[in-house]
């Protein structure tokens, strides 16, 4: 399958593609990794006169952590998550994350940047991004904003996103000593989107009493969804299984999924409910408690 | 009709160069500019992994990237496995333990399984079966396949560095 034809521009500085973004609007996509925008191009869903290969573009790939945040840069792969000595260590439901998502060539290509700018509620990271606090940095023809993840999804494949802007950096708040998060997913083959999934990350006091807790849900709605009320239900507890228990049931009422190839409504409400309460026991467990 | 773009990819250590569409997929420019059709298109729709080829030392599904993303970049296909007229260990493998019943996975599978061992030399059976997750096989039930791969580690143990490209 041959996409529409298109002009591609390969700009070698952040304010060039920006000035070209701007110009040509939303006729212009930007090209990050391509694991969604060209197969959506052979199947017609996307038909941009213009591509934007931001690929080489220097300096926009690195994970560090600096000033209070873990920065991941934009176009950073998800294999580089996968290989990363500090994503291993310090942040292992950002590699629960990204070693579910298609496979080992998709990961050589696809960025989280490209995971969270697509929009897709069937993508991984936004559920994680939401459990953990996220903000994602844009450059754009006004300068850099700064969009919390909370609000970043909008609907079905739009974000809060311009369309002359860049994702640069996503930047996740330093976790406070006893925190621990996971991401667990449902698929019916390797690589295949979740049937559902689930990001918790706590924060426990010294008294075992959670004083944080984030959690996010896949493919249950038109956009991954920040599940409030279940978080509102840990906080000031100890995370045991009555609490625990309470959390899953409020997630499974706030997911919103529909009935598809994948399963009938009940039994993916069924399998939040399982999965958040799964992801919190090993939340809790990397938390040190 | 966009304007074409000069690309130049070195394939198997010789350059290939060719004024394109920027919407020329990867795979098309190796298998029908550059004369090579061992790399296969299977789904075209980035599932089975018939088409994936070592991009600058990475394994990427060629039908998912534009000839144009690849410029200025050096390719191994399956074509460039073989050395002096002798079949890779990987090759060699996939013969001696029947990896391979149509085939049409195979060159995918090869290159995989080539930039799985060059990490890690010692695979276990189910880092075979992480490392060639992208690549669908509807044949085998991928038994010889995972034993192909532990017969290629064990011969490139004895054998040595097999002067190919690196894998990063």
């Amino acid at each position: 399958m041959i996409p529409p034809a298109f002009e591609y521009i390969r700009p070698k500085t952040l304010p060039e593609a920006i000035a070209f973004l701007q110009q040509h609007g939303s006729d212009a996509k930007i090209l990050s990794g391509g694991q969604s925008l060209i197969p959506l191009m052979k199947f017609r869903l996307a038909r941009p006169s213009y591509l934007v290969d931001i690929n080489r573009i220097a300096g926009l790939s690195y994970i560090k952590e600096e000033g209070g945040y873990l920065k991941i840069g934009g176009l950073t792969r998800e294999a580089d998550l996968e290989n990363s000595p500090l994503i291993r260590s310090k942040y292992p439901i950002i590699l629960d994350t990204a070693r579910v998502i298609a496979d080992p060539q998709v990961r050589n290509m696809a960025t989280l940047a490209g995971n969270l700018a697509h929009g897709d509620p069937a993508n991984d990271h936004p559920a994680t991004m939401l459990a953990l606090g996220a903000q994602v940095l844009a450059a754009g023809s006004q300068g850099e904003r700064v969009l919390p993840i909370e609000s970043f999804f909008v609907t079905l494949f739009t974000t809060e996103l311009q369309p002359d802007e860049i994702v640069i950096e996503i930047r996740i708040p330093l976790p406070s000593p006893q925190s621990g998060g996971a991401y667990l997913k449902l698929e019916r083959k390797v690589g295949d989107f979740a049937t559902a999934g689930v990001a918790t990350q706590v924060t426990l006091g010294e008294d075992g009493i959670c004083q944080k807790a984030g959690i996010g849900l896949t493919n249950v709605g038109a956009t991954p969804i920040k599940a409030v009320r279940a978080e509102g239900a840990l906080l000031g507890r100890k995370l045991d299984e009555a609490a625990i228990a309470q959390a899953a049931e409020l997630a499974a009422c706030e997911a919103q999924p529909s009935s598809d190839l994948r399963g009938p409504e009940e039994y993916k409400r069924g399998l939040v409910k399982e999965l958040t309460r799964r992801a919190l026991i090993r939340a809790r467990e990397r938390a040190g408690n | 009709m966009a304007a074409k773009q000069f690309v130049q990819i070195k394939v198997n250590g010789r350059n290939r160069e060719a004024l394109v569409e920027p919407r020329m997929l990867l795979v098309h420019f190796i298998r029908s500019i550059s004369g090579l059709t061992g790399t296969h298109i299977g789904c075209d729709t980035t599932h089975c992994g018939a088409c994936t080829v070592l991009l600058d030392g990475k394994t990427v599904k060629s039908c998912t990237m534009f000839a144009v993303q690849a410029d200025g970049s050096e390719i191994l296909t399956v074509e460039g496995l073989m050395k002096d007229s002798k079949l890779h260990p990987l090759q060699e493998g996939f013969k001696e333990e029947h990896g391979l019943q149509c085939g049409f996975c195979t060159p995918g599978m090869l290159i995989s399984s080539y930039a799985l061992l060059q990490k890690n030399g010692h695979p276990s059976e189910e880092e075979i079966r992480w490392g060639i997750s992208g690549n669908l096989c509807r044949c085998t039930g991928y038994q010889n396949i995972v034993k192909a791969v532990q017969y290629a580690a064990g011969k490139m143990e004895q054998g040595g560095k097999d002067g190919l490209p690196n894998v990063r």
